[in-house]
């Protein structure tokens, strides 16, 4: 399942119709492979959070294709039934805020996921546990969020990401309020989780700091994506 | 899984707490509305218990003695007494009135009671202090209720009488407090004029020839005698003889007398079908206006709450909680809610609302097992707003612009 990580082609995407139409995306493809950690930069207006919308399965794209693993998701206007139960156990989702569940505790908030996807509590705070050391919070396991500092917090949201395994993470600025320090830990962190879980991960940014990390870029100019190579230096 | 509800409320307790409390005391309030209805029957209730009587003989086509005015003659009980099935008869009469004593008047219902022994139909059936009536004038026995003590001297009208006794829960349908003194002065009280009165009917009998005709001087004195003694009673109370049947008997004196018959069943029916039937539907409305307001306070709060947390709920959805879930969790807080303020309101109902009212509050445990289950379920219906709300969060607005 792991074997093809995302790959979208020829995405379209109009948000109203008639005089009002906005053509958010026009011709957009995208290809990333288990274990691969690619950017994707565009300037304001682009079509950066309609995109990753639509391969997070939270809005429909208007034509094109996308395969998750060797899975059709959608086909021209076609889509799979249960796109909530794939967001759940298929999609992980990194924010540029952490937003954590104020009321509940580390652990939980982590173990939240596989308990919704029917796993049993001692089993998903297990599975929880278990990234808490490579993401070095292990030791406020049982803090609640607001007891966190900002940099603890981001690394409890992407160990939410990781929890269920999911063969695609989506990051949405994800060092936007991190100074560049730590906005390079974070992005070795996503670089390590991808290589151990097989994971393919697309993250959405501005940041200068770690765009010189990347191997892999996809710009985006009014709803159009090129691919390019990046620089790549640093995780090797 | 988790209970999210549960945790939440962990989270956030001094607001559900507080909120809690509040309801509470709306509930409580809700439950002592309910408690003072209940006290009114109660009251009724005791009141035609204690009066001893298994029958009520009254003015024809009336609803006497308790909701409407009636009088009967004071002799008619001599011809009851006689019919079979009666056991026991006695004169009474009622009469509502402000007793004064010292500086302080009660309003009190002033009741007439035949001389006999204690269990004579009227009579209070039991004491807390003190003893039964037992001289013909001048003495009375008062419900502690009214706040008068053993030796207090009463005046009722000109009289004065002294408080020999004392009985507790004897109140008229009204709540007022029972004063129970010999029927001649109850009778007396209820028709005295005072002396310029008297004066005045004298002399308009004196100066009308057809009572003062020369050559009977005897005629007007016993007019004037007969116009200023009271020879009416409110009603006859009958006690009936084991192993006959009440209506058998209050048919037989309806047909015998010419006089309106009520069995105990029928006096229920009037004192709670009629006399508080206005009260019932003030208190009923009053309950539904509580309603109201705990349910928008309850709506208001539910609703305020997940507005607050619109971004997590979003979150939740993006990383696929169901609908149902969300649902059930915003329900849940709502029972809650619910729960906190239904124990807060039993409890301030119980120890400190009830005690202060100046009237009778029966608390049912079966009004309590209702009202419960009537705070859930304007819970729930006050939840659907705040759940309406949530389900309508877009999980994109997670991942924002
Ligand atoms: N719900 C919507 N309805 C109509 N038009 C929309 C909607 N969302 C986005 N757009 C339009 O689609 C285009 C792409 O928007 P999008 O939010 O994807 O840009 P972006 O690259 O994320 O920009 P930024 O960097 O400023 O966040 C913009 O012209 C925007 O106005
Ligand atoms: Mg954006």
């Amino acid at each position: 399942m792991a074997g093809n990580g995302i790959r979208i082609q020829g995405v379209r995407k109009r948000y109203g119709s008639g005089d009002t139409a906005v053509e958010a995306l026009k011709k957009v493809d995208m290809q990333v492979a288990p274990g691969e950690v690619v950017g994707l930069i565009g300037p304001s207006g682009s079509g950066k959070t309609t995109l990753l919308k639509c391969l997070g399965a939270v809005i429909e794209p208007t034509a094109g294709r996308m395969i998750l693993g060797d899975e059709v998701i959608y086909d021209d206007g076609w889509k799979v039934r249960d796109l909530r139960a794939l967001r759940r156990d298929k999609i992980g989702f990194i924010f540029q805020a952490p937003y954590l569940i104020p009321f509940l505790d580390v652990t939980d908030n982590v173990a939240l996921l596989p308990m919704l996807a029917g796993k049993p509590n001692a089993h998903s705070r297990k599975r929880a546990m278990e990234l808490f050391h490579p993401l070095d919070v292990q030791h406020r396991a049982r803090a609640m969020p607001s007891q966190l500092s900002g940099g603890e917090q981001q690394r409890v949201a992407i160990a939410r990401g990781l929890v269920n395994r999911p063969p695609v993470i989506l990051a949405d600025e994800p060092t936007a309020p991190l100074d560049s320090e730590r906005a390079l830990a974070v992005i070795r962190i996503l670089n390590d989780m991808a290589r151990k879980f097989e994971t393919a991960i697309i993250v959405v940014t501005h940041d200068e700091k770690i765009i010189p990390t990347f191997k892999r870029i996809y710009h985006i100019r009014d709803g159009v994506t090129y691919e390019e190579a990046g620089e790549g230096r640093g995780f090797e | 899984m988790i209970s999210l509800a549960g945790r939440d409320i962990m989270h956030a307790w001094g607001k559900f707490v507080f909120t809690g409390l509040g309801l509470g005391l709306l509930i409580g309030v809700t439950l002592s509305m309910a408690g003072i209805y209940r006290g009114m029957i109660d009251d009724a209730k005791v009141l035609l218990d204690n009066s001893g009587a298994d029958l009520w003989v009254v003015q024809k086509d009336t609803l006497g003695p308790y909701a409407e005015p009636s009088s009967v003659y004071e002799d008619t009980w001599r011809g009851i007494r006689s019919m079979p099935g009666v056991a026991r008869v006695a004169n009474v009469t009622y009469l509502t009135m402000q007793v004064r004593e010292g500086q302080r008047d009660v309003r009190a219902m002033v009741t007439g009671i035949t001389a006999g022994r204690p269990g004579t139909p009227g009579w209070p059936p039991y004491l807390v202090a003190g003893r039964q009536i037992t001289r013909g004038h001048y003495e009375a026995v008062a419900d502690i209720a009214a706040g008068f003590k053993l030796g207090d001297s009463l005046q009722i009208r000109r009289n004065h009488y002294t408080v020999v006794g004392l009985t507790r829960r004897m109140v008229s349908s009204g709540g007022d407090p029972m004063v129970f003194i010999p029927l001649k002065d109850a009778q007396e009280a209820q028709f005295l004029k005072d002396n310029e009165a008297i004066r005045q009917q004298r002399r308009r009998t004196a100066s009308n020839s057809m009572f003062n005709p020369p050559g009977a001087p005897g005629l007007l004195e016993a007019v004037i005698a007969s116009q200023s003694t009271n020879p009416f009673v409110n009603a006859v109370l009958v006690q009936m003889k084991s192993g006959y049947s009440a209506e058998d008997v209050a048919g037989s004196i309806r047909r015998w007398k010419h006089l309106t018959v009520y069995t105990r069943g029928q006096m229920e029916e009037i004192l709670v079908g009629k006399l508080i039937a206005t009260s019932a539907k003030q208190i009923g409305m009053f309950l539904a206006i509580l309603s109201i307001v705990s349910a928008a306070i309850v709506a208001f709060i539910i609703y305020t709450l997940t507005l607050g947390k619109i971004r997590e709920i979003a979150v939740l959805k993006l990383i696929g909680t169901r609908n149902r879930t969300i649902a059930s969790m915003i329900m849940q807080q709502a029972v809650a809610l619910g729960i906190i303020g239904f124990v807060v309101g039993k409890i301030t109902a119980t120890l400190f609302m009830a005690p202060i009212f100046p009237k009778y509050v029966l608390l049912e445990p079966l009004d309590s097992v209702r009202g419960f289950f009537v705070v859930v379920a304007i819970c729930l219906l006050s939840s659907l707003i705040a759940i309406r709300a949530a389900l309508k969060v877009d999980p994109a607005e997670a991942i924002g612009g």
